[in-house]
Formats: structure tokens, C-alpha cells, sequence
């Protein structure tokens, strides 16, 4: 790995003053570290963000649940409030990589890389979340913009993500057989007005599939989406699934997930 | 290049270290402490793991300079006066290894389980040793290890 400066910033101010076109935050590291050590990554400055006290921690509302952007996965698949308030985000945090992931890793972080087979952000999208950055607030409709993209400007850093409690939610994923990602992942949460069927792994960033939330909203129940034919175009297509098999997948992950609600 | 001061398997340590420097590397390197395995590199395989404040976690992907000021503890801190662990004799017992090679983290990584979990199921275990991959054995032995060891911690 080429060597680089290490800086932990104390506050928010701090870090996005270190910021510069060739540096990085660094939370868990989960995947800055391995992208660096394989040279598909290089930066001069990362900077720390661990840190800053003021970006962990759970707080629940009557109406949201606000999660620091360097808590860890354990921590919000620990939380009793996060159980109750949202019992398919913690299952979710359960189900990421492996216990040592979840020691390190940060949903911030996740949210930040915008991998396109993350867990996290299907639960932004299905949940209205609000992603709270040091400069504003951002629709995660409006945050995931392609592949490994969002709408974070250099310098830009998130403090805290806040997902909107859905009346019932439930988070489905298909995993790779050895390494666990998701092959397809669909997180479907149905909120006082309308339902979100949010899909991860099946195309190259995080979407809200309409014909599906459209006929989730109108009954809410897995004959409703049965049998339904989803356009396999934009699919991803490689060794471990072929666009066919994913299209089929986000209606069966889909059906499972309305049945688990 | 900066200070690292850690405090490892009981013993004040502090070295200087490039910022790159990897906790795998400090602890194999400039500590000597090899029972720590690199086996993948790519935080897949868990032959690295070692304890960072009391929680496992992969070494080959964690900078020094980021646990600067913690708690570690390897492989080579569980013995207690020349006794080896209760985790380690059970994988003595039961055959729980073949190669070694993936060992120590296996090791590290049960008794952090146990730490969390006092009595684990099989799919408990199973589900914890998720990050941890082992070429020889086929599992069976290491969890009947880690529930032998359940019974004596």
C-alpha cells in the first residue's frame, strides 16, 4: 500500500478543513483499506473520523430514527431502541459481512461508497431517509447516483442518516454462497401513505422499483407482485447470476419480504 | 511516520511506524509477534484476527495509527503462565486443526464469541466463524471445539 498521512480529526470542521482533492475519510475502513491495498485507491491524506464523538450514536423519535454516520454496524444490530423502532434495520446490520466487518464497519461508510450490492442503502430508500452532511440535508432519492456515486460534494462529510419509522419493513436478500454479499437484496417498508420496495444488487446502484411500490400500495400483500415479469435490461449479468435470474430474484426476495412484514 | 503506542497482551509497546503500516504488519514486524497470520490479505479469511479493546477484528485491515492507544491482545497473550488457553486445548483435543494455518484466528475469533455468548449453539457458532476460513478440517471439529471450550470458560 502506498504510504499516505494518517490525521484524525477532532470535529466535523476539522476533517472537511484536511479535505483536499487527493484525500479521503476513513471510518471503519472496510473498504477504503482493502482498495488501497490492491492499488485501486490512492490518497495522499485520510482523514479520521472515528473519532468525533458527535458522529455516533442512535437517537429515536416518535417519527425517526437518527443513526451517527461512524456507528457501527454492531451497534445499531445491538440496539434494543433500533429493534424496536425499526426491527428489519437491525436485522440488517446483523446480516453484514462477518462479526470482525461489523466490529469495524460504519453505516456512514457504507452509505458514503454506495457499493452496488451494499445492504444500507436499500434501507435509505425504502425508509425516506434524510441524510444529514455537514453542509445540508439530502433525500436519499436524490443521495445514491450510480455506481460507487453520490451526490457528496470533496469535502462534504456525513454526520448522521435519518430513517422515517415505517408502519411494517422487511429486508430480503439472496447472498453470494461464499463471500455473503448481496446477490440481490429488496427492502420493502410500508409507510402510512404508500409503499417503497427498495432494490440493492440487481443493477448498478440502489433503486426504487415503481411497479412493484405502485402495486404494494394499491394491496398490500405478495399475490399482488406474484408472477411479475421485470424488465431485465439494466440487470447486472456476471459469473454468479445472470440479469434473467436477478430479475426473478427481486420478485421472490420482494414477495418474501411483503410475507415477512 | 508517527508514534504507535498500544498496549499488547499486557505489555506497553510504542514504535515508530510509517502511517501505511498495517496493525497485521506492526504486530508481525516490528513486534515479532508472527502468530498472527496473514492468509488472504484481503479481510476475507480471518487468520489474522486479534483482539482490539475486548472485540475481534481483521488486523490486515486496520492501520496501527487508527488503534493507536488501544488494548490488543494475539494469540500469544491467552496463555496464562505457560498453560495454554481452554480454547486452544480444546482444539488440541479435538482435532480442531489440521494445517495450523488458520488457527490463530479461529482461535481469537471463538473466544471472542464466547465473551459475547457463553453457551452458542452450532448455527451460533457457525454464523460467528463466518469470517473465518479453513481449508483442512471441514468445520466439524473446530465447533465441537468451541463448544467444548464453552464448557470450561
Amino acid at each position: 500500500m502506498k504510504d499516505f498521512n494518517y490525521h484524525s480529526a477532532k470535529d466535523s470542521k476539522e476533517a472537511s478543513k484536511l479535505a483536499s482533492s487527493s484525500s479521503a475519510f476513513l471510518a471503519g475502513g472496510m473498504t477504503t483499506i482493502p482498495s488501497m491495498k490492491l492499488g485501486l485507491a490512492t490518497y495522499k491524506d485520510l482523514i479520521d473520523i472515528k473519532n468525533i464523538k458527535k458522529l455516533s450514536g442512535i437517537k429515536v423519535s416518535g417519527k425517526s430514527v437518527t443513526i451517527g454516520a461512524a456507528t457501527k454496524h454492531v451497534e445499531v444490530s445491538n440496539s434494543k431502541d433500533v429493534k424496536k423502532a425499526i426491527p428489519s434495520l437491525s436485522s440488517l446490520a446483523e446480516g453484514i459481512g462477518d462479526p470482525q466487518v461489523r466490529n469495524r464497519g460504519t453505516i456512514g461508510g457504507s452509505i458514503a461508497n454506495n457499493d452496488p450490492s451494499a445492504d444500507y442503502p436499500s434501507a435509505c430508500i425504502a425508509l425516506n431517509a434524510t441524510i444529514h452532511t455537514n453542509e445540508r440535508k439530502i433525500e436519499a432519492a436524490k443521495f445514491f447516483k450510480g455506481m460507487f456515486e453520490t451526490a457528496l460534494k470533496k469535502g462534504e462529510l456525513i454526520e448522521a442518516i435519518e430513517f422515517q419509522i415505517p408502519e411494517k419493513s422487511s429486508y430480503q436478500k439472496h447472498p453470494n454462497p461464499a463471500s455473503r454479499y448481496a446477490i440481490v437484496g429488496v427492502y420493502v417498508a410500508k409507510h402510512k401513505g404508500d409503499v417503497n420496495v427498495a432494490v440493492t444488487g440487481a443493477k448498478s446502484c440502489v433503486y426504487n422499483d415503481k411497479e412493484m411500490s405502485k402495486a404494494l400500495s394499491g394491496n398490500f400483500s405478495s399475490s399482488s407482485i406474484d408472477g411479475m415479469d421485470l424488465d431485465s435490461s439494466e440487470m447486472n449479468n456476471d459469473m454468479h447470476a445472470s440479469a434473467e435470474f436477478r430479475a426473478s430474484l427481486v420478485v421472490t426476495q420482494a414477495k418474501k419480504a411483503v410475507d415477512a412484514c | 511516520m508517527g508514534k504507535i503506542s498500544l498496549e499488547v497482551n499486557g505489555r506497553k509497546v510504542e514504535k515508530e511506524a510509517s502511517d501505511n503500516t498495517l496493525l497485521s504488519t506492526f504486530l508481525r514486524e516490528h513486534l515479532q509477534l508472527t502468530g498472527t497470520h496473514i492468509g488472504c490479505d484481503t479481510s476475507q479469511c480471518g487468520a489474522c484476527v486479534v483482539h482490539v479493546d475486548g472485540n475481534s477484528l481483521k488486523s490486515c485491515t486496520a492501520l496501527a495509527a487508527d488503534v493507536n492507544g488501544s488494548k490488543v491482545t494475539t494469540i500469544e497473550g491467552l496463555e496464562t503462565n505457560g498453560k495454554m488457553h481452554p480454547m486452544q486445548e480444546a482444539f488440541k483435543k479435538l482435532h480442531g486443526l489440521q494445517c495450523g494455518f488458520c488457527t490463530p484466528g479461529m482461535v481469537m475469533s471463538a473466544v471472542d464469541l464466547l465473551q459475547k455468548n457463553k453457551k452458542p449453539s452450532d448455527t451460533e457458532i457457525r454464523d460467528w466463524l463466518e469470517g473465518n476460513i479453513c481449508r483442512c478440517t471441514g468445520y466439524q471439529n473446530i465447533v465441537s471445539a468451541v463448544k467444548e471450550a464453552a464448557t470450561k470458560m
